[in-house]
């Protein structure tokens, strides 16, 4: 009995110390964890919670410990906007990760700019996010930034002179890989023998093909998804073509190794996360998640783990007051500065502009991982 | 680069009138446009990925396989839903609209079980290098969907003229009501038709998706869209108009990629198609206005 009553005593005290010197550090994640991008939505969660759970391990920030508050946006404009109203006003979060999708972001994020509330986005590759304002921050890496960097890695290695484009034409995405392709090509003065198109659910590229090998390009620039891309690297090489490929995200998938058996190598891709970097971060998190998790983790849930770090950086350096307004301004003001070396490499904040040219919010400086595909792996070009 | 477009060309206009012919021999016998041939053409390819992947069988094997699931569905196709309609009488427009809901349900059906996702068949169950002659480069497969093309065509032109089934199916082609007076079995020479429709399209469905190293789920819609303009350039209902039409359209488009422009591919090949089209409304080898009055 007696030591039963010093049991409670002690815990009781152990409770009150822990909660005079430490506080928790509320943090939000909007998240679209059921609807079409749920898919990308579980994987975000699971990077956040694994980089909360050793931060909070190792003692937590300046001693608070981090406390997610996930909701539920699923994946919508009207949900992202009533997620972020409750964060920023109900649950006082100091810094909301998310949403899920560029539609969401672009919805949603001016709600939390006009609160002076930090927005932080892990998977919003679309133009003009961080047009908004100087709270709203993103460690997503667009295809804008990594095209241009692929391109020039091939030609680089590969002494590329001049190179054939393809592209779906009919596709939103792999007209816009295009897009990104064609100003790269420009800034780099490459010349382009032939540019080829093909639509979806097409079977034959051969004669696209043909037209292209008798251009004489050094190398196939390619915007395609899966579905055209795997026949298309198929045909090519049944035609005798060997040319290295540079390839956008829709062609980024190990399905392509099963889908063009045979075929797949000499595909050139850029990622700012890659499975097979071996730095020993990386390494640590790979095995951290497959065993968490049960399952590998992908590019998305890399970006979140790194951008929960990114953000327990800034507020080692804010001393927290308690006043949800101040606090916030705190750790919009020291976000700018941070620069990290997590799983996705070395990585720092580049100032974006708004559409009058203003200074705004803050993109991903990040180099991406340019990678070549060979024996039915990607090999990353150093 | 010319010879090389001309054998792209003759592979592609031989898929096409691969597709085309089971396409074109059902509407030629039933009267029916029948837009579930994508789908049984799509099922032909599944079955066909089972059989090599499940069972280990060899491509010719799988190809039976296909050639047989893919007439079952056409025989299950015209006993649910073409022979009720046909009993009734009911229009044309019909059983047309019926065939679009079966596509919608072998799609969803095959989507629900195998996933959207593409798959191929394993490398290696026919020879993927290309045989090289002077220059050009042909496939195994692509040989393949020529020589099939041609061999179906002129099978079913025999059978057509020599055979009684054959001389029976036109006997019903011109008039089933005059052919069910002269005793012949109207109801089950439509279904054997329906059958061997169906089966010539799940066999296109596994050289098709070989050449092309994709098997999903709708792949058959965008070759039901340029079955549709093939039949109707050869002919509705023609054999020959199938093989013609189908070799047109191929070139068409291979030569509208290499001399004009890959963006103008379809615009030249569809306008080539409706300018055919104005001179000869019937089709190539059409000469239905008369047969249907």
């Amino acid at each position: 009995m007696q030591f039963m009553r010093s049991a409670i005593v002690a815990l009781a005290i152990g409770a009150s110390t822990v909660a005079s010197q430490a506080a928790e550090v509320k943090l939000g994640v909007a998240a679209a964890l059921s609807g079409l991008a749920a898919q990308y939505g579980a994987a975000i969660r699971n990077g956040f919670e694994l980089a909360a759970e050793e931060i909070n391990a190792a003692g937590g920030v300046n001693g608070n410990t981090i406390k997610l508050v996930v909701e539920d946006e699923q994946g919508k404009k009207e949900e992202a906007i009533n997620v972020y109203k409750k964060l920023i006003f109900q649950d006082k979060v100091l810094l909301i990760f998310g949403p899920t999708l560029s539609n969401s972001a672009s919805a949603a994020n001016p709600i939390a700019q006009a609160a002076k509330a930090p927005v932080f986005g892990t998977s919003n590759t679309a133009d003009g996010i961080t047009a908004v304002g100087n709270y709203i921050f993103r460690n997503s890496v667009t295809e804008a930034d990594v095209l241009p960097v692929t391109l020039k890695t091939v030609v680089e290695k590969e002494g590329v002179k001049k190179v054939a484009v393809l592209y779906g034409n009919d596709d939103v995405f792999t007209k816009s890989g295009y897009d990104n392709f064609a100003k790269a090509l420009k800034d780099q003065n490459i010349p382009v023998t032939t540019t080829e198109t093909f639509a979806k659910g097409d079977v034959d590229f051969k004669a696209q093909l043909t037209k292209i090998k008798a251009s004489g390009p050094d190398a196939i620039v390619l915007s395609a998804l899966l579905a055209e891309g795997a026949p298309i690297l198929v045909q090519a090489r049944q035609l005798g073509i060997d040319l290295p490929f540079v390839g956008g995200n829709g062609v980024n998938s190990v399905k392509i190794f099963e889908l063009a058996k045979g075929a797949s190598d000499n595909l050139w891709v850029g990622s700012p996360w890659s499975a097979s970097n071996d730095t020993p971060e990386n390494k640590k998190f790979i095995e951290a998640y497959t065993k968490k998790f049960g399952l590998a983790p992908d590019q998305f849930a890399a970006q979140t783990y790194d951008a929960l770090h990114i953000v327990a950086e800034a507020l080692k350096k804010v001393q927290l007051s308690g006043d949800i307004a101040k606090d916030r301004a705190a750790l919009r003001d020291a976000l700018p500065d941070v620069s990290w070396t997590g799983v996705t490499g070395p990585f720092k904040f580049r100032q974006a502009v708004d559409k009058s040219g203003k200074p705004a919010g803050y993109d991903a400086d990040q180099q991406p991982i340019v990678s070549v595909t060979k024996d039915g792996a990607y090999q990353i070009v150093k | 680069m010319l010879a090389q477009q001309l054998v792209n060309a003759l592979s592609l206009g031989s898929v096409y009138a691969l597709f085309a012919l089971g396409f074109t021999l059902i509407f030629g016998v039933l009267g029916v446009i029948n837009l579930a041939h994508g789908a049984v053409f799509m099922v032909g390819a599944y079955a066909a990925l089972q059989a090599v992947v499940l069972a280990g069988l060899p491509i010719w094997a799988a190809l039976i396989v296909a050639f047989l699931v893919s007439g079952l569905f056409g025989l299950v196709i015209d006993i649910l839903v073409l022979s009720p309609l046909r009993k009734r009488h009911a229009p044309h427009l019909i059983p047309m609209i019926a065939t679009i809901g079966v596509a919608i349900v072998l799609n969803s059906a095959v989507q629900g079980i195998f996933g959207a996702d593409n798959l191929r068949f394993p490398p290696g169950v026919v020879p993927d290098e290309a045989i090289e002659a002077g220059g050009l480069h042909i496939t195994a497969v692509e040989i393949g969907i020529i020589l099939l093309t041609f061999a179906i065509m002129v099978l079913l032109l025999l059978g057509l003229r020599r055979t009684s089934i054959g001389k029976a199916l036109r006997a019903v082609a011109e008039s089933p009501k005059a052919a069910a007076l002269l005793g012949i079995d109207v109801e089950g020479l439509l279904r054997k038709t329906s059958f061997l429709a169906a089966a010539l399209g799940g066999a296109a469905g596994v050289m098709i998706s070989l050449y092309s190293n994709a098997v999903y789920p709708l792949m058959g819609q965008p070759m039901l869209h340029k079955g549709i303009a093939v039949i109707i350039l050869g002919g509705m209902g023609d054999i020959r108009g199938a093989l013609i039409g189908g070799l047109f359209l191929g070139f068409a488009e291979v030569f509208a990629v290499a001399y004009i422009g890959s963006t103008m591919r379809d615009a030249v090949a569809f306008g080539l198609l409706f300018l055919i089209l104005l001179v000869r409304p019937t089709g190539l080898f059409g000469k239905a206005s008369e047969r249907k009055a």
